[in-house]
Protein backbone atom coordinates (compact mmCIF):
# COMPACT_ATOMS: atom_id res chain seq x y z
CA UNK A 1 0.00 0.00 0.00
CA UNK A 2 2.84 2.50 0.87
CA UNK A 3 5.37 3.74 -1.32
CA UNK A 4 8.66 2.24 -0.92
CA UNK A 5 11.54 4.84 0.22
CA UNK A 6 13.09 4.93 -3.46
CA UNK A 7 9.82 5.01 -5.33
CA UNK A 8 8.28 7.67 -2.74
CA UNK A 9 11.33 10.30 -2.57
CA UNK A 10 11.67 10.18 -6.40
CA UNK A 11 8.23 10.80 -7.15
CA UNK A 12 8.26 13.49 -3.83
CA UNK A 13 11.45 15.03 -5.63
CA UNK A 14 9.94 15.62 -8.73
CA UNK A 15 6.71 17.35 -7.11
CA UNK A 16 9.09 19.56 -4.79
CA UNK A 17 10.81 19.61 -8.81
CA UNK A 18 8.18 20.17 -10.91
CA UNK A 19 6.83 23.32 -8.35
CA UNK A 20 10.14 25.27 -8.24
CA UNK A 21 10.21 24.59 -12.09
CA UNK A 22 6.91 26.07 -12.73
CA UNK A 23 6.17 28.52 -9.95
CA UNK A 24 7.98 28.45 -6.90
CA UNK A 25 8.89 26.31 -3.85
CA UNK A 26 6.40 24.77 -1.89
CA UNK A 27 4.88 25.87 1.17
CA UNK A 28 2.24 25.40 3.47
CA UNK A 29 1.98 27.16 7.20
CA UNK A 30 1.73 30.84 5.23
CA UNK A 31 -2.08 29.92 4.30
CA UNK A 32 -2.94 29.26 7.89
CA UNK A 33 -2.32 32.81 8.59
CA UNK A 34 -4.13 33.86 5.54
CA UNK A 35 -7.19 31.39 6.30
CA UNK A 36 -6.46 33.35 9.93
CA UNK A 37 -6.90 37.16 8.23
CA UNK A 38 -9.91 35.90 5.49
CA UNK A 39 -12.05 35.20 9.10
CA UNK A 40 -10.63 37.77 11.22
CA UNK A 41 -11.45 40.09 7.76
CA UNK A 42 -14.63 39.10 7.95
CA UNK A 43 -15.82 39.47 11.42
CA UNK A 44 -14.16 42.71 11.81
CA UNK A 45 -13.52 44.02 7.98
CA UNK A 46 -11.33 47.44 8.72
CA UNK A 47 -8.72 44.67 9.30
CA UNK A 48 -7.85 45.36 6.10
CA UNK A 49 -7.98 47.79 3.65
CA UNK A 50 -6.74 48.98 0.48
CA UNK A 51 -4.73 51.58 -0.52
CA UNK A 52 -3.68 53.10 -3.10
CA UNK A 53 -0.41 50.88 -3.40
CA UNK A 54 -2.08 47.92 -2.45
CA UNK A 55 -2.84 46.38 0.73
CA UNK A 56 -2.70 47.04 4.39
CA UNK A 57 -4.26 45.71 7.82
CA UNK A 58 -4.14 47.51 11.68
CA UNK A 59 -2.61 43.76 12.33
CA UNK A 60 1.39 44.35 11.60
CA UNK A 61 1.96 41.21 11.01
CA UNK A 62 -0.64 41.34 8.05
CA UNK A 63 0.54 44.59 6.78
CA UNK A 64 4.41 43.47 6.85
CA UNK A 65 6.24 42.91 3.70
CA UNK A 66 4.05 45.84 1.76
CA UNK A 67 0.72 44.12 3.14
CA UNK A 68 1.39 40.64 1.21
CA UNK A 69 -0.43 39.14 3.52
CA UNK A 70 -3.39 41.28 3.65
CA UNK A 71 -3.46 41.00 -0.28
CA UNK A 72 -3.74 37.26 -0.04
CA UNK A 73 -5.95 37.19 2.77
CA UNK A 74 -8.63 39.91 0.39
CA UNK A 75 -7.99 38.10 -2.89
CA UNK A 76 -7.89 33.55 -1.68
CA UNK A 77 -7.94 32.81 -5.24
CA UNK A 78 -4.27 32.59 -5.35
CA UNK A 79 -1.92 29.60 -6.32
CA UNK A 80 -0.43 29.46 -2.78
CA UNK A 81 -4.03 29.27 -1.15
CA UNK A 82 -5.58 27.17 -3.31
CA UNK A 83 -2.36 24.88 -3.65
CA UNK A 84 -3.49 23.63 0.13
CA UNK A 85 -6.99 23.57 -0.56
CA UNK A 86 -5.92 21.38 -3.71
CA UNK A 87 -3.13 19.36 -1.05
CA UNK A 88 -6.79 18.30 1.17
CA UNK A 89 -8.48 16.79 -2.37
CA UNK A 90 -4.98 15.02 -2.60
CA UNK A 91 -5.39 13.00 0.31
CA UNK A 92 -9.07 12.56 -0.05
CA UNK A 93 -8.28 11.06 -3.61
CA UNK A 94 -5.18 8.76 -2.67
CA UNK A 95 -7.39 7.44 0.34
CA UNK A 96 -10.58 6.58 -1.69
CA UNK A 97 -8.40 4.76 -4.15
CA UNK A 98 -6.34 2.53 -1.07
CA UNK A 99 -9.83 1.51 0.72
CA UNK A 100 -9.60 4.54 2.82
CA UNK A 101 -8.44 4.59 6.91
CA UNK A 102 -9.36 2.14 9.15
CA UNK A 103 -12.54 3.24 11.50
CA UNK A 104 -10.48 3.00 15.25
CA UNK A 105 -7.43 4.40 13.00
CA UNK A 106 -8.97 7.69 11.87
CA UNK A 107 -9.56 8.40 15.56
CA UNK A 108 -6.42 7.95 17.26
CA UNK A 109 -3.13 6.19 15.14
CA UNK A 110 -1.59 2.87 16.42
CA UNK A 111 1.74 4.21 17.88
CA UNK A 112 -0.49 6.79 20.06
CA UNK A 113 -3.34 4.20 21.27
CA UNK A 114 -0.19 1.64 22.44
CA UNK A 115 1.53 4.02 24.61
CA UNK A 116 -1.79 6.26 25.57
CA UNK A 117 -4.79 4.21 25.67
CA UNK A 118 -7.88 4.66 23.64
CA UNK A 119 -9.27 8.18 24.95
CA UNK A 120 -10.05 10.09 22.12
CA UNK A 121 -10.69 13.17 23.94
CA UNK A 122 -6.53 12.73 25.35
CA UNK A 123 -6.25 12.26 21.76
CA UNK A 124 -7.96 15.14 19.83
CA UNK A 125 -6.09 17.38 22.59
CA UNK A 126 -3.20 16.32 22.34
CA UNK A 127 -3.15 17.30 18.10
CA UNK A 128 -5.03 20.37 19.07
CA UNK A 129 -2.03 21.51 21.63
CA UNK A 130 0.70 19.98 19.04
CA UNK A 131 -0.70 21.77 16.29
CA UNK A 132 -1.01 25.19 18.31
CA UNK A 133 2.60 24.79 18.85
CA UNK A 134 3.54 23.92 15.63
CA UNK A 135 1.82 26.94 13.54
CA UNK A 136 3.43 29.13 15.91
CA UNK A 137 6.70 28.14 15.44
CA UNK A 138 6.45 27.45 12.17
CA UNK A 139 5.38 31.30 11.93
CA UNK A 140 8.26 32.73 14.51
CA UNK A 141 10.62 30.21 12.04
CA UNK A 142 8.88 31.89 8.69
CA UNK A 143 7.91 28.60 7.45
CA UNK A 144 7.41 25.00 8.12
CA UNK A 145 8.73 21.25 6.99
CA UNK A 146 7.77 21.54 3.84
CA UNK A 147 8.69 25.34 2.84
CA UNK A 148 11.89 25.48 5.38
CA UNK A 149 13.38 22.11 5.56
CA UNK A 150 12.52 20.59 2.24
CA UNK A 151 12.24 23.60 -0.38
CA UNK A 152 15.23 25.41 1.54
CA UNK A 153 17.64 22.95 2.21
CA UNK A 154 16.56 21.96 -1.53
CA UNK A 155 18.13 25.48 -2.69
CA UNK A 156 20.92 25.17 -0.44
CA UNK A 157 19.77 28.07 1.89
CA UNK A 158 21.24 28.57 5.25
CA UNK A 159 17.76 29.43 6.90
CA UNK A 160 16.03 25.70 6.09
CA UNK A 161 19.50 24.02 8.21
CA UNK A 162 18.84 25.98 10.97
CA UNK A 163 15.30 25.22 10.97
CA UNK A 164 15.72 21.29 10.18
CA UNK A 165 18.56 21.60 13.31
CA UNK A 166 16.09 22.94 15.28
CA UNK A 167 12.67 20.74 14.39
CA UNK A 168 14.84 17.46 14.72
CA UNK A 169 16.62 18.84 17.97
CA UNK A 170 13.37 19.26 19.62
CA UNK A 171 11.53 16.26 18.12
CA UNK A 172 13.78 13.11 18.65
CA UNK A 173 14.17 13.81 22.09
CA UNK A 174 10.14 14.56 22.83
CA UNK A 175 9.46 11.36 20.31
CA UNK A 176 11.79 9.32 22.52
CA UNK A 177 10.16 10.41 26.18
CA UNK A 178 6.82 10.12 24.98
CA UNK A 179 6.63 6.89 22.61
CA UNK A 180 8.52 4.26 24.07
CA UNK A 181 6.14 1.25 23.34
CA UNK A 182 6.39 0.08 19.82
CA UNK A 183 3.56 -0.96 17.42
CA UNK B 1 -5.83 31.25 -14.88
CA UNK B 2 -2.93 28.91 -15.63
CA UNK B 3 -1.47 29.63 -12.53
CA UNK B 4 -4.47 28.08 -10.39
CA UNK B 5 -4.21 25.42 -12.58
CA UNK B 6 -1.04 24.60 -12.04
CA UNK B 7 -1.97 24.68 -8.15
CA UNK B 8 -4.24 21.88 -8.44
CA UNK B 9 -2.32 19.45 -10.15
CA UNK B 10 0.99 20.46 -7.72
CA UNK B 11 -1.10 20.60 -5.07
CA UNK B 12 -3.30 17.27 -5.85
CA UNK B 13 -0.08 14.97 -6.96
CA UNK B 14 1.77 16.64 -3.24
CA UNK B 15 -1.00 15.00 -1.52
CA UNK B 16 -0.92 11.91 -2.98
CA UNK B 17 2.47 11.45 -2.62
CA UNK B 18 2.38 12.28 0.71
CA UNK B 19 -0.16 10.15 1.74
CA UNK B 20 1.45 7.53 -0.57
CA UNK B 21 4.66 7.68 1.42
CA UNK B 22 2.64 7.37 5.04
CA UNK B 23 3.28 10.76 5.93
CA UNK B 24 -0.31 11.17 6.35
CA UNK B 25 0.18 8.78 9.29
CA UNK B 26 1.12 9.50 13.12
CA UNK B 27 2.63 6.23 13.52
CA UNK B 28 5.19 6.56 10.67
CA UNK B 29 6.27 9.76 11.75
CA UNK B 30 6.25 9.34 15.42
CA UNK B 31 8.59 6.02 14.57
CA UNK B 32 10.72 8.28 12.48
CA UNK B 33 11.34 10.49 15.04
CA UNK B 34 11.43 7.88 18.05
CA UNK B 35 14.30 6.59 15.63
CA UNK B 36 12.67 2.95 15.61
CA UNK B 37 12.16 3.12 11.35
CA UNK B 38 13.93 5.28 9.72
CA UNK B 39 12.13 4.50 6.05
CA UNK B 40 10.57 7.55 6.05
CA UNK B 41 13.88 9.10 7.04
CA UNK B 42 15.27 8.08 3.90
CA UNK B 43 12.14 8.91 1.47
CA UNK B 44 12.67 12.71 2.47
CA UNK B 45 16.57 12.54 2.41
CA UNK B 46 16.34 11.14 -1.40
CA UNK B 47 13.14 13.69 -2.62
CA UNK B 48 15.34 16.49 -1.03
CA UNK B 49 18.25 15.33 -2.90
CA UNK B 50 16.71 14.58 -6.20
CA UNK B 51 14.73 17.59 -5.97
CA UNK B 52 17.87 20.04 -5.41
CA UNK B 53 19.67 17.77 -8.35
CA UNK B 54 17.23 18.64 -10.46
CA UNK B 55 17.07 22.27 -10.21
CA UNK B 56 20.56 23.14 -9.85
CA UNK B 57 21.26 21.27 -12.86
CA UNK B 58 18.20 22.50 -14.69
CA UNK B 59 19.66 25.95 -14.52
CA UNK B 60 23.63 25.25 -15.45
CA UNK B 61 21.84 23.81 -18.39
CA UNK B 62 19.22 27.02 -18.81
CA UNK B 63 16.04 24.89 -18.31
CA UNK B 64 15.03 26.13 -14.42
CA UNK B 65 14.59 29.99 -14.28
CA UNK B 66 16.76 31.09 -11.71
CA UNK B 67 14.30 33.33 -10.14
CA UNK B 68 12.36 30.75 -9.20
CA UNK B 69 14.12 30.25 -6.21
CA UNK B 70 12.75 31.68 -3.32
CA UNK B 71 15.31 31.15 -0.23
CA UNK B 72 13.88 32.16 2.97
CA UNK B 73 15.88 34.72 5.61
CA UNK B 74 17.65 33.19 8.59
CA UNK B 75 17.19 34.35 12.67
CA UNK B 76 17.72 33.47 15.61
CA UNK B 77 14.04 33.01 15.36
CA UNK B 78 14.12 30.46 12.78
CA UNK B 79 15.77 27.89 15.92
CA UNK B 80 13.34 29.05 18.53
CA UNK B 81 10.57 28.66 16.00
CA UNK B 82 12.05 24.92 14.47
CA UNK B 83 12.18 23.92 18.24
CA UNK B 84 8.51 24.67 19.14
CA UNK B 85 7.61 23.26 15.96
CA UNK B 86 9.50 19.84 16.25
CA UNK B 87 8.18 19.78 19.90
CA UNK B 88 4.19 20.21 18.62
CA UNK B 89 5.55 17.74 15.64
CA UNK B 90 6.40 14.90 17.97
CA UNK B 91 3.26 15.10 20.21
CA UNK B 92 0.69 15.36 17.32
CA UNK B 93 2.41 13.35 14.72
CA UNK B 94 1.51 16.10 12.22
CA UNK B 95 3.33 19.10 10.44
CA UNK B 96 1.04 21.61 8.74
CA UNK B 97 1.67 20.83 5.60
CA UNK B 98 0.53 16.66 6.17
CA UNK B 99 -2.34 17.72 8.48
CA UNK B 100 -4.22 19.07 5.86
CA UNK B 101 -3.91 15.80 3.50
CA UNK B 102 -4.61 13.77 6.20
CA UNK B 103 -7.79 15.50 7.30
CA UNK B 104 -8.56 15.44 3.43
CA UNK B 105 -8.04 11.03 4.00
CA UNK B 106 -10.68 11.10 6.77
CA UNK B 107 -8.08 11.27 9.99
CA UNK B 108 -10.21 13.32 12.87
CA UNK B 109 -7.55 13.89 14.88
CA UNK B 110 -6.08 16.01 11.90
CA UNK B 111 -8.89 18.77 11.75
CA UNK B 112 -8.22 19.23 15.90
CA UNK B 113 -4.68 19.61 14.68
CA UNK B 114 -5.76 22.32 11.86
CA UNK B 115 -8.20 24.07 14.30
CA UNK B 116 -5.04 24.22 17.02
CA UNK B 117 -2.73 25.60 14.22
CA UNK B 118 -5.69 28.33 13.13
CA UNK B 119 -5.32 29.18 16.48
CA UNK B 120 -1.16 29.15 17.30
CA UNK B 121 -1.27 31.10 13.65
CA UNK B 122 -3.61 33.51 15.07
CA UNK B 123 -1.69 34.24 18.64
CA UNK B 124 1.82 34.78 16.53
CA UNK B 125 -0.56 37.29 14.75
CA UNK B 126 -1.14 39.31 17.80
CA UNK B 127 2.13 38.87 19.45
CA UNK B 128 4.57 38.70 16.27
CA UNK B 129 5.46 43.03 17.30
CA UNK B 130 7.06 41.75 20.73
CA UNK B 131 9.52 38.61 18.82
CA UNK B 132 10.36 41.69 16.19
CA UNK B 133 10.96 44.42 19.00
CA UNK B 134 13.32 41.51 20.81
CA UNK B 135 15.39 41.56 17.81
CA UNK B 136 14.65 38.03 17.66
CA UNK B 137 13.63 38.39 13.89
CA UNK B 138 16.97 40.30 13.07
CA UNK B 139 18.89 38.61 9.98
CA UNK B 140 21.92 36.77 10.98
CA UNK B 141 24.91 35.77 8.51
CA UNK B 142 23.40 37.40 5.54
CA UNK B 143 19.72 36.58 6.09
CA UNK B 144 18.70 35.10 2.24
CA UNK B 145 21.50 33.77 1.52
CA UNK B 146 22.58 30.20 0.04
CA UNK B 147 25.62 28.27 0.91
CA UNK B 148 27.56 28.77 -2.10
CA UNK B 149 26.79 31.86 -4.37
CA UNK B 150 24.31 30.78 -7.39
CA UNK B 151 25.18 32.37 -10.67
CA UNK B 152 22.07 34.71 -11.40
CA UNK B 153 20.33 34.04 -8.57
CA UNK B 154 19.27 37.46 -6.33
CA UNK B 155 20.44 35.94 -3.34
CA UNK B 156 23.94 36.20 -1.51
CA UNK B 157 25.80 33.05 -0.87
CA UNK B 158 27.50 32.59 2.57
CA UNK B 159 30.53 31.50 0.73
CA UNK B 160 31.85 32.52 -2.53
CA UNK B 161 31.50 28.20 -3.87
CA UNK B 162 29.95 27.97 -6.89
CA UNK B 163 26.07 27.85 -5.73
CA UNK B 164 25.08 25.47 -8.41
CA UNK B 165 27.83 23.34 -8.23
CA UNK B 166 27.46 22.87 -4.39
CA UNK B 167 24.21 22.45 -4.59
CA UNK B 168 24.29 19.37 -7.01
CA UNK B 169 27.19 17.83 -4.55
CA UNK B 170 24.71 18.74 -1.62
CA UNK B 171 21.84 16.63 -3.48
CA UNK B 172 23.80 13.61 -4.17
CA UNK B 173 25.03 14.03 -1.16
CA UNK B 174 21.82 13.61 0.68
CA UNK B 175 20.69 10.96 -2.09
CA UNK B 176 23.70 8.70 -0.61
CA UNK B 177 22.94 9.49 2.72
CA UNK B 178 19.50 8.13 2.28
CA UNK B 179 20.88 4.62 0.65
CA UNK B 180 23.49 4.98 3.70
CA UNK B 181 21.00 5.54 6.80
CA UNK B 182 19.66 1.67 7.62
CA UNK B 183 15.89 0.88 8.29
CA UNK B 184 15.86 0.48 11.35
CA UNK B 185 18.11 0.91 14.36
CA UNK B 186 18.29 0.60 17.77
CA UNK B 187 16.12 2.90 19.60
CA UNK B 188 19.39 3.53 22.30
CA UNK B 189 21.08 5.11 19.67
CA UNK B 190 20.43 8.52 19.12
CA UNK B 191 23.46 9.53 18.22
CA UNK B 192 23.53 7.50 15.03
CA UNK B 193 21.66 10.40 13.06
CA UNK B 194 22.72 12.55 11.11
CA UNK B 195 21.78 16.83 11.91
CA UNK B 196 20.16 17.60 8.87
Amino acid sequence: MLLNWKTGGLLLGLVFFAAVLLVKPIGVSTQFVILDGIVADAITPELITKTDEGYTSTNAYLAKSNGKYAKAASNPLNYSFIFVAAMILGGLLSSRLRGGVEKGEREISALWRANFGDSKVKRYAAAFAGGFIVLYGARLAGGCTSGHMMSGMMQTSLSGYIFALGAFGAAIPVSLLMFKKGV
Amino acid sequence: MTVIILAIVIGLAFGVVLDRIGATNPTVIGKMLNLTNLNLAKTILLAIGTGSLLMFAGQMLGLVDVGHMSVKSAYIGVFIGGLLLGTGWAVAGYCPGTSVVAAGTGRKDAWFFIAGGLLGAAAYMVTYPSWKAWGLLDSIAGGKVTLGTVPGAKYDGLSALPGDVLGIALGLALIALAFALPTRMSPKAPEMLPAE
